[in-house]
């Protein structure tokens, strides 16, 4: 019991860790440029400014990229959520033609770098009239092999009696997944739609290179065009511009985190 | 009344006679397609069909100019892999790229499995608190990460080299320093990652039963003995996982020196993933995918390896 004291020091080190590089930027993004140059740093803002706010939503559109991170992210979801449980049921609880191998090549793709699909994915989106918008930005993303796993192992563990109940009733297939399946799902829905949308939120590769004008641009692109570009050295801007991008999807996690860590368990150790 | 009736329907349809396909069955099948099909139809189009498009392109010279007609482009073999495993920089990519991954995948499983481990069995009271905030890094974006870390790293008056003037170290320009440059960039995808895999340690550690740890305290084995030879080898396949994902993610790693160090100071810092992108926006698409597909061999074979060194004993 007496060295419990020094466990719970190397604990708390690794928070202040964890939490010293996010705490410095909401703080810095509260500086003006010249206290954010000064040798050596302040911690607490001398003369807290929301200038650096103000410049991010005025001059820098950033209100637009925002919107496009959400459209994008909340489209994306909805596209995970319907077609990944719907595979997910066939996968787990439907018998037909091809049901291995469609699971073992859903598995494989999990494998696939990004780097390999998106020169061919790009050429494709650009000669469709779709680079530079929305559907460019969306459609290569409705569907995931890690959602489909994580459905078809959820979908695994319901019980098969209740379809059988189902089909005695006279219920449609389709009904039965619909009425009856689905909604019991809604632990592995509400994991999967915050994993989806986070993911979406925080992707980067596809957005830079499909999103060719600022108005397309989805919020990660922009700071870091931003932070590669001639802004390169206005650090104020930078660090309201990080707050941007990362608190909503902090606050997001701190609300919905029991459903986040429980996804991680399922998919990782079945 | 009504249930009774309908049992005896179905039972009457589920005895029809044996020259008939089962309508359930293929009702069952007819679902099952439907179901699937928006999956297969998106998959085909958006995975499968860039994974072989992307393997004939990597056969052909196709460059920028030829977008709108990439069937009018000429085979050249073997060039483009020759072209990319001759090229200095793509060479250095790669070592830069094995580098970060063999001291990278490593340091992230130890500080993972040391933090889960603390969880497990010395922090009972707030695990919860300090289980979630460890894990905060991983679901923020990898952009917004790098520019922050560009300021903790700043040579003057960044959080890094002001903590270390306390204890009277005088801390090098990081990201400016062929030496340090990487370095710095791993340091910043363990702090960013070990969190996904705690959790899935953690996971592991608490499905191992307590009298594991029993049985190896009546033979008097130590902490460490125990942790060593009883805990470690349950936790093989947790490891294996953790191993694999990481592996296949800092395979990968693009944002990091995109943002920090445009893949510098002279391309110390430069990527597989990166030059690869470099490439496409030179316009050599051929070229691009080319290098894109050894790295997706290089991320099968050592998959594999990793999968064949673990697995069994």
């Amino acid at each position: 019991m007496r060295r419990t004291w020094w466990i719970y020091l190397i604990g708390v080190l690794g928070l202040v860790a964890v939490a010293a590089p996010f705490l410095w930027m909401v703080l810095g993004s509260f500086k003006t440029q010249g206290e954010l140059l000064r040798v050596p740093p302040t911690w607490w803002p001398d003369q807290p400014t929301s200038q650096n706010y103000d410049e991010l939503f005025s001059k820098a559109n950033f209100p637009r990229y925002f919107l496009n991170s959400t459209l994008v992210a909340l489209a994306v979801t909805a596209g995970n959520l319907t077609f990944c449980s719907m595979i997910g049921y066939a996968l787990a609880k439907l018998r037909f033609k091809g049901r291995n191998a469609l699971f073992v090549l859903v598995v494989a793709t999990l494998m696939i770098p990004g780097m390999v699909t998106f020169v061919p994915l790009f050429v494709l989106v650009t000669n469709a009239g779709l680079a530079n918008s929305y559907p460019g930005l969306i459609l290569p993303f409705l569907v995931s092999p890690f959602g489909v796993f994580l459905m078809r192992q959820f979908f695994l563990g319901l019980p098969d009696d209740l379809i059988d109940a189902g089909r005695v009733d006279g219920t449609s297939e389709l009904g039965i997944f619909a009425r009856i399946m689905l909604p019991l799902t809604r632990p592995a829905l509400a994991t999967l739609g915050i994993l989806t949308f986070l993911g979406s939120w925080n992707n980067f590769l596809w957005p830079l290179v499909i999103a060719q004008t600022e108005d397309k641009y989805t919020l990660p692109v922009a700071l870091a065009l931003y932070s590669t570009g001639q802004n390169a050295q206005n650090y104020g801007l930078l660090m309201a511009g990080a707050v941007v991008v990362v608190v909503p999807v902090l606050v997001m996690f701190l609300a919905f985190q029991r459903h986040v860590t429980r996804g991680i368990a399922i998919t990782g150790l079945k | 009344m009504t249930v009774v009736t309908d049992r005896q329907s179905q039972a009457v349809r589920r005895k029809s006679p044996p020259g008939r396909p089962r309508r359930r069955i293929t009702r069952e099948a007819a679902a099952a397609w439907i179901l699937v099909l928006p999956f297969v139809v998106l998959f085909l189009a958006f995975t499968a069909g860039p994974v072989l498009g992307s393997f004939g392109m990597s056969f052909t010279d196709i460059k920028q100019r030829d977008l709108r007609t990439p069937f009018s482009v000429n085979g050249v073999g073997f060039d483009n892999y020759v072209k990319a495993l001759s090229d200095e920089t793509f060479r250095k990519a790669a070592f830069n790229t094995a580098y970060f991954v063999i001291v990278g995948v490593p340091l992230t499983l130890v500080v993972a499995l040391g933090a889960a481990v603390l969880l497990d069995r010395g922090i009972k009271r707030f695990q919860a608190l300090f289980k979630v905030g460890y894990y905060l890094p991983v679901v923020t974006s990898i952009v917004a990460i790098a520019v922050i870390w560009r300021f903790v790293l700043s040579p003057d008056n960044g959080l890094l080299n002001t903590a270390l003037g306390w204890v009277g170290i005088d801390g090098p320009n990081w990201l400016a320093s062929k030496t340090w440059a990487m370095p710095s960039l791993i340091a910043m995808a363990v702090w960013r990652n070990f969190g996904s895999a705690m959790i899935i340690f953690l996971a592991g550690l608490q499905g191992i039963p307590e009298s594991v740890e029993e049985a190896g305290q009546i033979d008097g084995a130590g902490p460490w003995q125990r942790f060593r030879y009883l805990i470690l080898p349950l936790l093989r396949l947790t490891i294996l996982f953790n191993c694999v994902t990481i592996g296949i993610g800092y395979l990968q790693f693009f944002e990091e020196p995109f943002v920090m160090t445009k893949g510098g100071p002279l391309d110390s810092t430069l990527s597989v993933s990166m030059y690869t992108y470099n490439q496409f926006g030179f316009g050599n698409y051929g070229l691009a995918t080319s290098m894109a597909y050894i790295l997706f061999v290089v991320i099968a074979v050592v998959t594999f390896i990793q999968f064949r060194l673990l697995r069994e004993k």
